[in-house]
């Protein structure tokens, strides 16, 4: 019971952009325009890593006016489960992959009269086409991205080039650190922030943020989590009849996936809710690991989320 | 005769101070004064970061304004109507930075004037703190003509401009700030219900 209509792409192009980024480029195998997507959109692409479905969220980055071809970049993680690796080492020009809809959980928000882009890392991606968009509709904004390092940064050359003083490149190495403090504090009222990068930053800028007194309606972000790995544990399908084993390096979403039910879900990364599993019973602790669930529906224990939570205990019955 | 259960009516959850603001701007019409005096006590910390804006209405008759006076806020203005007020408010609001946080408490007229007029400066209303206080009059826009009929209090009600008898529906549009109006006797011309003061 997806609500994705996936589509089978082909690989047209692989480029490194810096230390462990590659950009890929995909078009569809069918030669069909792609479908419209709004800038902060990302897709889900499915890989078959050697048996092993792997599905990752990943923020589109190429043009919104052009859709004869979708970009995705992908930063290579240490100890990855999956995935980036897959990607950097076993993906080329020509193999095909499969990218589901477009989704767009972090959109530009119209109501906004001057637009406060944080990047850190990878996470300047969804704010590429956003920037253009922007910059086309004569809107204002500005971009205050973070990288480790020169080689480590993708992209702050030529979005440096393109959009001049409207962008500030903070290189960490050289002792450039921003000050989010000096930055949210003075903004003119209207103004929107959205976030996107590492877990601390997010939520260091976000923080600083409210601690300033801004409204939560002009404060947007977007993290995908990793599903964390942990001890391996079984789970009850109530409706399904079935028992799955998850795996250490496995999210209870994908043993669900690859027992052949058909669970929903839509970021993949904790944090749109689309996942959301009534749990029936739990003799244990759930781990929850979404930023979806408020607090109490946490403790609750009566919900939880597969695409990134875990369990620890005798035994789990879900309502799928 | 009300048509009720129409998700559009807005909702106003009472004066909640932000404790984080840099500056808070109270924006308060006749008994809404009120709502401001019972958030806080003279003296409280939040009040050196506060502006108080305030139009009596017809409230006038009360010393609401000196007792808000007495609040011994950053700043308390009396303004001698609301239109006058809203000017101030627009000028305050385009120099403004984050952080500013406004609340608006008074009658509903008032707290859509104050709602489209932070529209306008990228506030979303549901960022803005708001207090229904005193009469429940309503702005009603003609669906026919188009024209606003102010400080309704009963329904069906002449259309100030076109004459049609209108029933007052709980459909509101935030961009008029104004209550939805529909013909009472479209397909009954002649006859009509005798008024029912639903919003004294």
């Amino acid at each position: 019971m997806t609500v994705n209509t996936e589509m089978r792409v082909r690989v047209t192009d692989v480029c490194a952009v810096a230390d462990s980024i590659k950009r890929f480029t995909l078009a569809r195998i069918d030669g069909e325009p792609l479908p419209v997507f709004a800038p902060g959109a990302h897709v889900v692409v499915s890989m078959d890593d050697n048996g092993r479905l792997r599905r990752n969220p990943y923020s589109l980055m190429s043009s919104p006016s052009n859709v004869s071809k979708y970009q995705i970049s992908v930063l290579r993680v240490p100890n990855s489960r999956g995935g980036s690796a897959f990607l950097h080492e076993q993906v080329s020009v020509g193999d095909e992959l499969t990218v589901s809809q477009p989704i767009d959980l972090f959109p530009i928000d119209n109501w906004g009269h001057r637009h406060l882009l944080i990047a850190g890392g990878v996470g300047i991606t969804p704010f590429v086409p956003m920037m253009e968009v922007l910059n086309a509709s004569g809107r204002q904004f500005e971009l205050v991205y973070s990288v480790r390092s020169r080689t480590h940064g993708a992209y702050w050359e030529q979005l440096s080039a393109t959009y001049g003083s409207r962008v500030r490149i903070a290189i960490d190495v050289e002792g450039d650190v921003v000050d989010y403090r000096s930055l949210l504090l003075n903004q003119p009222l209207g103004t929107h922030a959205y976030v996107c990068g590492p877990p601390a930053m997010i939520d260091h800028v976000l923080g600083t943020a409210r601690v300033l007194g801004w409204s939560e309606e002009n404060l947007h972000f977007e993290r995908f989590l990793a599903p964390p790995p942990g001890v391996p544990f079984s789970a009850a399908l109530r409706r399904s009849g079935l028992t799955v084993e998850v795996e250490e390096h496995q999210s209870l979403l994908e043993a669900i996936e690859a027992a052949g039910v058909d669970a929903p879900y839509l970021c993949r990364g904790g944090a749109c809710g689309q996942c959301e599993t009534a749990v029936l019973a739990a003799d244990g602790e759930l781990l929850h690991n979404d930023h979806y669930l408020t607090d109490d529906e946490q403790a609750s224990g009566h919900k939880i989320m597969p695409c990134v939570s875990r369990f620890v205990g005798a035994g789990l019955t879900l309502d799928l | 005769m009300l048509v009720t259960g129409i998700k559009s009516r807005p909702v106003y959850a009472g004066l909640v101070l932000h404790e984080h603001a840099q500056r808070h701007l109270f924006v308060l019409e006749g008994e809404g004064a009120l709502a401001l005096l019972e958030l806080v006590q003279p003296g409280d910390v939040a009040l050196e970061r506060a502006e108080i804006m305030y139009a009596p209405g017809g409230s006038a008759g009360e010393a609401h304004g000196a007792s808000l006076s007495a609040l011994g806020a950053h700043d308390c203005w009396q303004a001698p109507t609301v239109p006058t007020l809203v000017n101030r408010l627009r000028f305050v609001l385009s120099t403004a930075t984050m952080g500013t946080r406004l609340y608006a408490a008074g009658t509903e007229p008032f707290l859509g004037v104050v709602t489209r007029n932070a529209a306008d400066f990228g506030i979303k209303h549901s960022s803005i703190s708001t207090e229904h206080r005193g009469s429940l009059k309503r702005r009603v826009q003609c669906v026919h003509c188009k024209g606003c009929t102010e400080d309704v209090t009963a329904s069906p009600v002449q259309c100030t401009h076109c004459g049609v008898h209108l029933l007052v529906r709980d459909h509101y549009s935030r961009r008029y700030h104004a209550y939805q109006g529909v013909s009472i006797n479209a397909e009954d011309p002649g006859v009509v219900p005798a008024p029912e003061e639903l919003f004294a």
